[in-house]
């Protein structure tokens, strides 16, 4: 138990700062919603337009409209990034 | 940048927040204030030169600047505001997606190669504009109680809601929204440069001062930054047709008679 504590401390001395670390995965994971998110809209697009073509301008401009609303969330998440990897 | 700096074969400094403050030109005046300027200047100019001799069969100039104003009248102003009192909004919406597709489009121009929304304070200035009309017009329409009234308490809903729903709307209306306004294309903005800069700077890093055995990896790094670059342009006009998009539709909101 010991041994391992003081490599554990030397490591973390090692490292300096783990801000930007956990910086990184606060984004990766704050990027899985919006990925998700993504995903549905242009898969409802996609249905759509497979169920009735004609429908493929009028699914289109609103999918556009909802994408930048849930990319903004996965944008903001990256903006967090340098906020917190600067500390 | 720091990587320029470390041109002596270095370890490699990836570009971060600091690659975007960039030294003054002459002054305290900096090349994103330059860029702006000139953008405004651009706009203004090619519109004024493509009005010119209208004709009834229009050439390409003159195309193009009717394609661009038919956009943002019918797509984008129409739609979100509705027929009856979009006119007034017109030149604002059209101002809007012009002004922020050009400064977008800088961002991949060879030389200027910078998008000057990607400093915070551009968007931000452009999000107090739209905050001011939508907000303006609200109160103009409804009254100032009224207003406040049609944003927290939509009808149609069960009396309870109320509770938790006025108190978010207002925060949604006042706060979010136009704060996600100037986030978003600042952080779109910002992260595509990065990224473009990660795989220019890291080539050239891999070219110049790597060992022998990563210099071929530089052309990795330079086809993924052209890639990136073609998908760098549709992400700026994107963003500059949901700039204008999302103002129009604030603006249809607050103008809206009931639901």
């Amino acid at each position: 138990m010991k041994v391992s504590n003081i490599v554990l401390a030397q490591a973390a001395e090692a490292a300096g700062s783990i801000n930007p670390g956990l910086a990184a995965i606060g984004y990766g994971l704050g990027a899985v919603g919006p990925g998700i998110g993504v995903g549905l809209i242009w898969a409802a697009v996609i249905n759509g337009t497979a169920r009735q073509p004609e429908a493929q301008g009028q699914l289109q401009g609103i999918a556009w409209i909802s994408f930048v609303l849930v990319e903004v969330l996965a944008l903001i998440g990256l903006v967090v990034y340098f906020i917190a990897s600067a500390a | 940048m720091g990587a320029l700096m470390l041109a002596e074969g270095g370890t490699f400094q990836p570009p971060g927040a600091d690659s975007f403050f960039l030294p003054p030109i002459a002054g305290g005046v900096t090349k994103p204030m330059v860029l702006v300027v000139a953008s405004a200047i651009i706009v203004g100019a090619y519109f004024l030169i493509a009005t010119r001799n209208l004709k009834l069969v229009p050439g390409k100039g003159q195309f193009v600047a009717e394609f661009a104003y038919e956009f943002s009248r019918n797509k984008i102003a129409r739609e979100q505001i509705g027929a009856k009192d979009f006119r007034p909004f017109v030149p604002l919406i059209f101002a809007l997606f012009t002004f922020v597709l050009v400064n977008n489009l800088f961002g991949i121009i060879p030389i200027i190669q910078f998008p000057t929304m990607s400093k915070i304070g551009f968007p931000i200035a452009l999000a107090a504009v739209v905050y001011v009309v939508f907000h303006g017009v609200g109160f103009a329409r409804h009254g100032f109680l009224g207003y406040f009234k049609h944003i927290m308490f939509p009808p149609g809903v069960p009396k309870p809601i109320y509770l938790l729903l006025a108190p978010i709307e207002f925060l949604q209306k006042f706060v979010a929204q136009p704060a996600a306004l100037a986030v978003r294309v600042f952080a779109a903005m910002f992260a595509g440069h990065l990224i473009l800069l990660v795989f220019t700077l890291g080539g050239e890093y891999l070219l110049l001062e790597a060992s022998v055995a990563f210099k071929p990896i530089s052309v990795v790094a330079f086809a993924f930054a052209i890639a990136l670059t073609f998908v760098e342009a549709l992400i700026q006009v994107l963003q500059a047709y949901i700039f204008a998009l999302l103002t129009a539709n604030f603006i249809g909101a607050a103008l809206a008679e009931g639901h």
